[in-house]
């Protein structure tokens, strides 16, 4: 397991390295659209005056690599920051009342984290099953009606799917409220069931991916020799597939699987759009379209990080599901 | 000289079509208000970056969840557009309209229990004009050249210069009132004098707020026991919200989806032609444009009409080329209008010296939601003049830092002000920043100054009247349409039988005037 160890460690490094570099990308990218955070705030009624004052305040008009380098040194000392919006009320108010980025991200990268979770929940075991099962029955009704309806759905754009989902499960028959906004103190279920439409929604994107992998890695073995062995010496079809074939068809579908968990942390605004719920993609999105660079850089940073650590674990678990890999020769 | 009054939207003719034709409640003020109930609220026009600072309110969520509802200003527009005291109970000027004393309402606390007086008018002004501070109602308390104490409930202003208007700038959405000494804490809580108090706020998702237990108001207004506002910034999702009953009533009514939502049994819509008004100014000191009759043959090149019925979908009124409002007190309504007339704009043309025009338009849908395609209309309309109109697609990113005010010819847009100096001096006087027209006119400036300084009603009508004139005959600007404001509420609501058109929903007051039936 040492080698693991030393695996994980080196990804690590690397992955903290990427990091960097996505942040100076991201505040170059950001830097390089028209206007800046004091035109973008003050939009139609921005008079020349009240622009530089706002770029006095919040240091706007420092030179590019002095202001990148304070923003890395704070972020390294685990300071998130101040975003530039707030760094305005403070100046207007005189006074210090500051809300830093981590208090305005924590509650909404909760929900993030929940609708994610919820999704993972609902969408990895829906899609191992039918992706195991469409093996089994390939050729099958069941299997072209699987294909067709997961490539239907990923083929949708999300919005249409989310719109289609509140017309039968909110308008017709209302079962959940078109609007997922959870409050402080609700209970896990009434959480859930508030937060369902956006997941079934998410769960729909994502399915196809899973379950077409964990079909095609699934078939890709059936062809190999020790299954045919199996099946030779009267192994039931479905003993052959979740025993024999499914542990070392496991490395592209957990890896298929970490690249959609990632998917449904970092890509999710138009479904937060639709429901109106408050996670990390509304609060980047608003980020962006005001400038708000040190707000943008820290969602940046969460969402690389959540690609890089998914990634990760995917790496570690197929090497932990394949002994040939645990022992390099 | 204590209370103006104004010549409301629903008092002209054509409103009342606008009425009958949506199903308002004509026998609404027959069943009177109650108290009771929650009124859910699904906002557009909410960000993460709000803040309970009146000084930065731009958009529709902190308007509607600040004056009216947590905080109170001096003085409120009513829905049918006089002007009442709000915080003030009545108001004097000297015959110069220089001095103004203002007499507070005695008796108000704040949510804190602070009572409220002449300390915190004068503290709430000075934030305003503060060293570093960017607010938007700066040129107005900059006007105030003296704010004096005279007793607990009593405050003179000395202006720079005359200003007849000046209870009507009071009664501002910036300019609220917050609680002497303690302003940061009042900023960072939401502690006013208004009707409802903050329960909870999470700005750019949602605003609880719970009704105070006693208030001047009362039997008045505040007719909910609570409110909770839902920033719902996606228009699907808004009219989503209503027609499943999540919300009560949703601002800013997407035209596409209006005839779906009026087949709804429980869902009413309501519709105000307002000061909202969408422009094509040109720079005139800028060639072409800087000759007047270039000016007048692009004037008579634009089908108004056709950009209301195709643009707005109907919902709204063809413009004059000056930006006064049905709801401005002195809006000319008897102004010849300005038709779509080749034949003319041929004449102007040949005036101009000219056979043929070639101008580019740039346009953004940043400007306003359709400009582009407005634009377009305006190409093919004008086509037939001999004038060229090249449209110049415009990123959205950066339009009013780069475009506006930058190339000579634009589109752009205003939600226009509650007086009709405050109008044209954020706009069209000589000089001032905005000036999207480079506007210089001597008679115009000199009428703009002189009504300024006027108390005489009549007269102001006539300065006003030509001012507007002058405008619509040789301005820089294109003012082909008002939009409306178009709201929806579900029918379980009602309100008075006047609807404010400063504002969308109501004037931004519906928590102050609407009840539950």
């Amino acid at each position: 397991m040492g080698s693991v160890g030393k695996i994980i460690l080196q990804r690590l490094a690397l992955g903290a390295l990427t990091l960097v570099i996505v942040s100076f990308v991201i505040f170059a990218a950001v830097n390089a659209l028209p206007g800046d955070f004091a035109a973008a705030i003050l939009g139609q009624g921005a008079t020349e005056e009240a622009k530089t004052a706002i770029r006095a305040d919040i240091g706007l008009d420092r030179p590019f690599f002095e202001r990148y380098f304070t923003w890395l040194g704070s972020i390294l000392t685990g300071d998130l920051g101040v975003s530039y919006a707030q760094m305005m009320f403070a100046t207007n108010l005189g006074g210090d009342q500051l809300i830093s980025i981590t208090d305005q991200i924590g509650p909404r990268f909760f929900n993030t984290m929940f609708l994610a979770g919820l999704t993972a929940v609902i969408a990895v075991p829906l899609s191992l099953t039918i992706g195991v099962l469409a093996a089994l029955y390939r050729g099958s009704v069941f299997d072209r009606v699987a294909n067709v309806t997961t490539l239907s759905s990923i083929s949708a754009p999300e919005f249409f799917l989310a719109y289609v989902l509140i017309l039968f499960l909110a308008v017709i028959n209302p079962l959940f409220p078109v609007i997922a906004l959870p409050e402080d103190g609700m209970s896990l279920i009434e959480r859930a069931r508030i937060t369902m439409l956006p997941a079934l929604t998410l769960t729909l994107v994502v399915t196809a991916h899973m379950m077409r992998m964990t079909r095609a890695a699934i078939l890709n073995l059936l062809a190999s020799p020790y299954i045919e062995m199996a099946r030779l010496k009267g192994v039931s079809p479905m003993r052959v597939i979740v025993v024999h074939a499914l542990p070392n068809a496991l490395a592209p579908i957990i890896n298929v699987i970490a690249l959609n968990l990632a998917y449904l942390i970092t890509g999710v605004v138009v479904v937060e759009v639709v429901f109106v719920y408050p996670g990390i993609g509304q609060l980047f999105v608003d980020a962006v379209k005001n400038r708000d660079i040190p707000m943008v850089q820290v969602c940046c940073l969460i969402f690389a990080a959540a690609y890089i650590l998914l990634n990760l674990t995917a790496d570690v678990m197929s090497i932990l599901s394949n002994p040939r890999l645990r022992h390099p020769k | 000289m204590s209370q103006f009054t104004r010549r409301g939207l629903m008092k002209t003719s054509a409103a009342a079509g606008v009425l009958a034709a949506t199903g308002m409640p004509a026998s609404a003020a027959g069943h009177g208000p109650k108290r009771g109930g929650t009124l859910r609220l699904g906002i557009a026009g909410a960000n993460t970056s709000d803040s309970w600072d009146g000084r930065t309110h731009s958009d529709s969520f902190m308007i509607m969840m600040a004056h009216g509802t947590v905080f109170d200003c001096l003085t409120e527009v009513k829905a049918n557009g006089e002007l009442v005291g709000e915080l003030a109970e009545s108001w004097e000027a000297s015959a110069d309209a220089k001095t103004w004393t203002f007499n507070l309402r005695k008796g108000v606390t704040f949510h804190n229990g602070k009572a409220f007086g002449a300390d915190d008018v004068i503290e709430s002004l000075q934030m305003h004009v503060a060293e570093g501070a960017k607010s938007a109602a700066k040129p107005i308390v900059a006007a105030i050249s003296e704010m004096k104490k005279m007793g607990d409930h009593q405050v003179q202003f000395t202006l720079a210069a005359g200003n007849a208007d000046f209870p009507f700038l009071m009664s501002d959405y910036h300019i609220l009132m917050y609680p002497a000494g303690m302003i940061d804490e009042a900023i960072a809580k939401g502690i006013g004098t208004g009707l409802y108090k903050v329960d909870s706020f999470d700005p750019g998702v949602k605003a609880v707020l719970t009704r105070v237990d006693s208030h001047y108001k009362d039997g008045e207004a505040g007719w909910f026991d609570g409110v909770e506002a839902i920033a719902i910034n996606d228009s699907s999702a808004r009219m989503n919200a209503l027609m499943t009953g999540q919300v009560d009533a949703v601002n800013r009514v997407d035209f596409k989806t209006e005839p779906l939502m009026k087949a709804n049994p429980n869902v009413e819509i309501f519709e105000v032609t307002g000061n909202q008004h969408f422009t094509f100014p040109m720079l005139t000191n800028t060639a072409p444009f800087d000759n007047v009759n270039v000016r007048k043959a692009l004037k008579y090149g634009v089908n108004r009409q056709e950009m209301v019925d195709k643009i707005l979908q109907g919902h709204g009124k063809v413009g004059n080329d000056h930006p006064i409002g049905p709801a401005n007190q002195y809006f000319a309504a008897d102004l010849p209008q300005l038709e779509y007339d080749l034949d003319k704009a041929k004449f102007y043309m040949k005036e101009a010296g000219l056979t043929s025009l070639d101008v580019s338009l740039s346009a953004s849908d940043a400007a306003f939601s359709g400009a582009v395609d407005a634009a377009q209309l305006y190409q093919a309309s004008a086509k037939g003049a001999g004038i060229n109109i090249n449209v110049v697609q415009e990123p959205a990113d950066g339009y009013w830092s780069n475009v506006w005010l930058k190339k000579p010819w634009c589109a752009c847009y205003w939600s226009g002000r509650a007086t009709e100096d405050w109008m044209f001096s954020t706009a069209y006087e000589s000089g001032v920043p905005w000036n999207d027209t480079s506007w210089e006119n001597a008679r115009f400036q000199e009428l703009l100054l002189s009504g300024r300084a006027e108390l005489d009603s009549d007269k102001r009508r006539s300065i006003y009247g030509e001012m507007q004139a002058i405008m619509s005959e040789e301005g820089g600007t294109i003012v082909p349409m008002y939009a409306n404001y178009v709201d929806a509420n579900s029918t379980k609501l009602a309100h008075g039988p006047d609807i404010g058109n400063l504002w969308q929903m109501d004037s931004s007051r519906i928590t102050e005037r609407w009840w539950f039936k």
